[in-house]
């Protein structure tokens, strides 16, 4: 009997473990190390009124699909108070090109993190590229606002037609109820470390 | 004479020289929700997605379908429509995969996902196992032993 709940236990443990955080959460903080060979935490963008942080990696085709958008973001919306931050959460053993040299030629100019530490199993982000839209709330928290797809047209970005982060950031800007907060994606499974 | 086009167009679409159909997720489901007691065995792959390729001989695998007469394996493809003749049909020719692949003739992911499960959260491999309209999901790899327990699941 005892064995049966500690196993019940263990599955339910398990359960709370992949849960991914949800819409109105306080988002998971972090402290990672960026292709700069600085550390960057959340708690470096207190000021900002929120980060558009994104799981995303070098392999997958679909986060290559969106790499120019995802650059189109940084650069529209961080005089905004929305920069993006980026985090890839593989193993380079499992994809070499997820690797951090890798990541360093990218060239970014926005913080790309290598996740080491498993923080994607925080957010409960299970694929590349995934999206998580985080509001300020508070002094020292941000809270998740929106989670999911960049837009509805991840194979040809002239075919969008839903702009589902960027209609979140403008619903947040005008005050007004973000609608979807949450939607679906393809993306490539985390090869984690 | 419908029946006879029937089975030669079976026969055909199980060589690996196969055309490949498209279907949208409607199609899809229309042809694996029957009430005929076959086991539909529906994988979303892609050829560029690695764990993928790696889980493929599962679905091919002689202990799979020994016994199994009324067991199909449907290879639903998230390959990129403009990558077909370039990148899928020759992998599959390479491959020699005699199992059914379709490509998914689908634009918005937000529309479509939840069709197949509301709980997929979008990321592939995901295999989908549909017996007389009743349905068992799995998101993630599964080795032979796993797909066999997750058949067994709607088998009765």
């Amino acid at each position: 009997m005892r064995k049966m709940s500690t196993l019940l236990l263990m599955f339910a443990l398990s359960l709370v473990a992949m849960a991914q955080v949800q819409v109105g959460d306080v988002a998971p903080k972090f402290k990672l190390l960026n292709t700069d060979y600085t550390e960057v935490a959340l708690e470096d963008y207190n000021e900002q009124e929120g980060v558009i942080l994104i799981f995303t990696c070098n392999h997958c085709p679909y986060a290559k699909f969106y790499e120019e958008r995802i650059k189109q973001l940084h650069s529209a919306y961080k005089s905004q108070g929305f920069p993006v931050v980026a985090i890839n959460p593989n193993d380079s053993v499992k994809y070499k090109e997820d690797g951090f040299s890798y990541m360093v030629d990218k060239g970014y100019e926005f913080p790309y993190l290598l996740d080491n530490e498993g923080i994607y199993k925080a957010y409960g982000a299970n694929k590349t590229p995934h999206v998580f839209l985080l509001l300020k709330s508070g002094a020292d928290n941000f809270k998740v606002g929106y989670i999911g797809a960049i837009d509805d047209s991840p194979q040809d970005a002239s075919e969008v037609q839903l702009k589902y982060l960027e209609n979140a950031i403008k619903a947040v800007k005008k005050g007004t109820a973000i609608n979807p907060t949450l939607t679906k994606a393809i993306g490539c499974s985390i090869k984690p470390f | 004479m419908v029946l006879s086009l029937f089975v030669l167009t079976g026969f055909f679409t199980h060589a690996y020289s196969q055309q490949v159909e498209e279907v949208t997720v409607r199609q899809l489901l229309q042809r694996v929700n029957q009430q005929n007691d076959s086991v539909y065995v529906v994988n979303f792959w892609a050829t560029w997605c690695g764990p993928c390729v790696e889980e493929l001989p599962v679905f091919s695998a002689d202990e799979l379908h020994q016994n199994q007469k009324h067991l199909k394996v449907l290879l639903v493809s998230l390959d990129f429509k403009s990558q077909k003749e370039k990148t899928l049909i020759p992998f599959i020719r390479q491959k020699k995969m005699e199992q059914e692949v379709l490509l998914l003739n689908e634009r918005n992911p937000n529309d479509w996902v939840d069709l197949i499960h509301p709980s997929w959260s979008g990321a592939i491999p995901a295999t989908v196992i549909y017996k007389n309209s009743s349905s068992v999901f799995h998101e993630g790899e599964l080795n032979l032993h796993e797909l066999k327990e997750l058949i067994k699941t709607i088998h009765h």
